[in-house]
């Protein structure tokens, strides 16, 4: 991908997808494994000290009535502690930090990803395929450890005829074993395509010349639009593990 | 289950309709796209998405998001999360302090004006009480003034009543003695006779008494 760079396409002066190049940084060789720091790594590790530090500064004061910057934090555990509570129920609270790591960990993936130059790890598939991945094997993991062989009981819904078994038993397992994939394309997708589009635009600015600021307003429109996505796109991925852990938890 | 049921048609009939062309459509479009997917990764080189592309970067990639997240759920968990709920659960109990507090206080209150109503009414209750007591001292006081003052008028009436009554005693008798010595040189003048004087006190004192 590096010749690309010094070589964009004959018409178009932006690569809009070089923007997703793995860049190593400090290369890290363990036997076959190639764990190099990257600038995914990098961006990881400021998205995760941006979250610390600003909740170290945020509720540094421990106020009683509480400033502009610990409202804030106090939304985000709120919204999230409501969220949990709505949607998992109370036997939804151990799983509580874990949600809410989740969340800040995505937000801020995303919302720092709309910085220019910056790196967006959440627009990666194998990222989000992990953390969808892994949080399908933990829910499907609680689900079978609180209901046991009843938990095969969600691939076919009460009170169905017993004949409709056999159609509904194959699609409820293709939804079932769909949802790493959608949960996980969601999100990737959803910062892709944003962050494709703010490079086409980009790239629009620099062939037009002057007329280039119609493009560049545009340009400020998508960034904002952005955001609301970034956020947006937290708030799904966060809410449907919810969705996830209720259904392995009450199983309808 | 029941959230993405109801993206479904309900009647078992539409049901399995929908379900087999969601198979069939899987069944169609998802070689095509995995073929589309290895195309454009085969093409490799020459573009394609990096997400697709670059696997040789998928461990290192995985590696550090288990590394960040990790460290991540460690912070959440142990300091991030403690605090804010700490926080909250502060300024939940300062508000059910500062609350009960405002009622002991408002109790404290309400138990002050209790006492200081209590006090005003018997402080009325005294006042009046004197005012009355005071009242009817002066009333006594009045009615014994009154008292002596109508018999010191009393007697003063009845000796003044006696003076005049002596004085017109004493008026008349003169009024007689005038009367008779008139009425003797009267007589005297007219018919030359001085009538005895017993006779004229006889004849004033008829025309007196007449």
């Amino acid at each position: 991908m590096a010749e690309l760079t010094g070589a964009p396409d004959k018409d178009f002066p932006v690569d809009p997808l070089h923007q997703f190049e793995i860049q190593p940084i400090l290369p890290i060789q363990v036997g076959n494994l190639d764990l190099s720091f990257t600038n995914s790594s990098l961006w990881m590790i400021i998205t995760i000290v941006a979250i610390t530090a600003f909740f170290f500064l945020s509720t540094g004061g421990r106020a009683l009535v509480p400033g502009r910057m610990q409202s804030v934090a106090e939304l985000f555990y709120e919204t999230i502690a409501n969220m949990v509570r709505e949607n998992v129920g109370t036997e939804g609270r151990r799983y509580f930090p874990f949600i809410f790591s989740l969340f800040l960990f995505v937000l801020f993936g995303n919302t720092l990803g709309v910085i220019p130059s910056s790196f967006t790890f959440t627009s990666h598939i194998v990222v989000t395929f992990f953390m969808a991945i892994v949080i399908f094997v933990a829910v499907t993991v609680i689900g079978f450890a609180r209901h046991g062989a009843g938990y095969l009981r969600m691939f076919f819904p009460h009170g169905a005829p017993l004949w409709t078994a056999v159609i509904l038993v194959p699609i409820e397992l293709i939804s079932y074993l769909s949802r790493p994939i959608s949960l996980s394309m969601r999100l990737f997708a959803n910062m892709m395509a944003g962050h494709i589009l703010l490079k086409v635009f980009a790239g629009f600015v620099l062939m037009m010349g002057v007329a280039g600021v119609i493009p560049l307003a545009a340009l400020v429109g998508i960034t904002a639009l952005e955001l609301l996505v970034a956020v947006l796109q937290a708030y799904i991925f966060t809410i449907l593990t919810c969705v996830y852990l209720h259904d392995a938890i009450h199983m309808h | 289950m029941r959230r993405i049921h109801s993206l479904y048609p309900t009647k078992p009939r539409r049901l399995a309709a929908a379900g087999l062309a969601a198979v069939l459509g899987l069944l169609l479009t998802g070689p095509s796209l995995v073929q589309a997917a290895t195309e454009e990764a085969g093409g490799g080189h020459q573009g394609g998405l990096p997400q697709l592309t670059q696997t040789d970067t998928y461990a290192g990639q995985i590696f550090w998001t288990i590394v960040t997240f990790g460290l991540l759920y460690w912070a959440v968990a142990k300091v991030i999360l403690p605090r804010i709920a700490g926080t909250l659960e502060e300024r939940q109990d300062k508000i059910d302090d500062d609350l009960s507090r405002a009622e002991k206080l408002k109790g404290e209150a309400d138990q002050v004006m209790a006492d200081y109503e209590q006090g005003l009414q018997t402080a009325r209750a005294e006042a009046s009480e004197l005012l009355r007591q005071a009242q009817e001292a002066w009333a006594a006081e009045a009615a014994k003034r009154n008292a002596a003052e109508d018999k010191k008028l009393a007697q003063k009436i009845k000796k003044d009543e006696e003076r005049i009554a002596k004085a017109r005693a004493e008026a008349e008798g003169n009024l007689k003695t005038v009367a008779a010595s008139v009425a003797v040189s009267l007589t005297d003048k007219l018919i030359g006779v001085t009538p005895e004087d017993k006779q004229v006190s006889k004849a004033v004192d008829a025309v007196v008494q007449g």
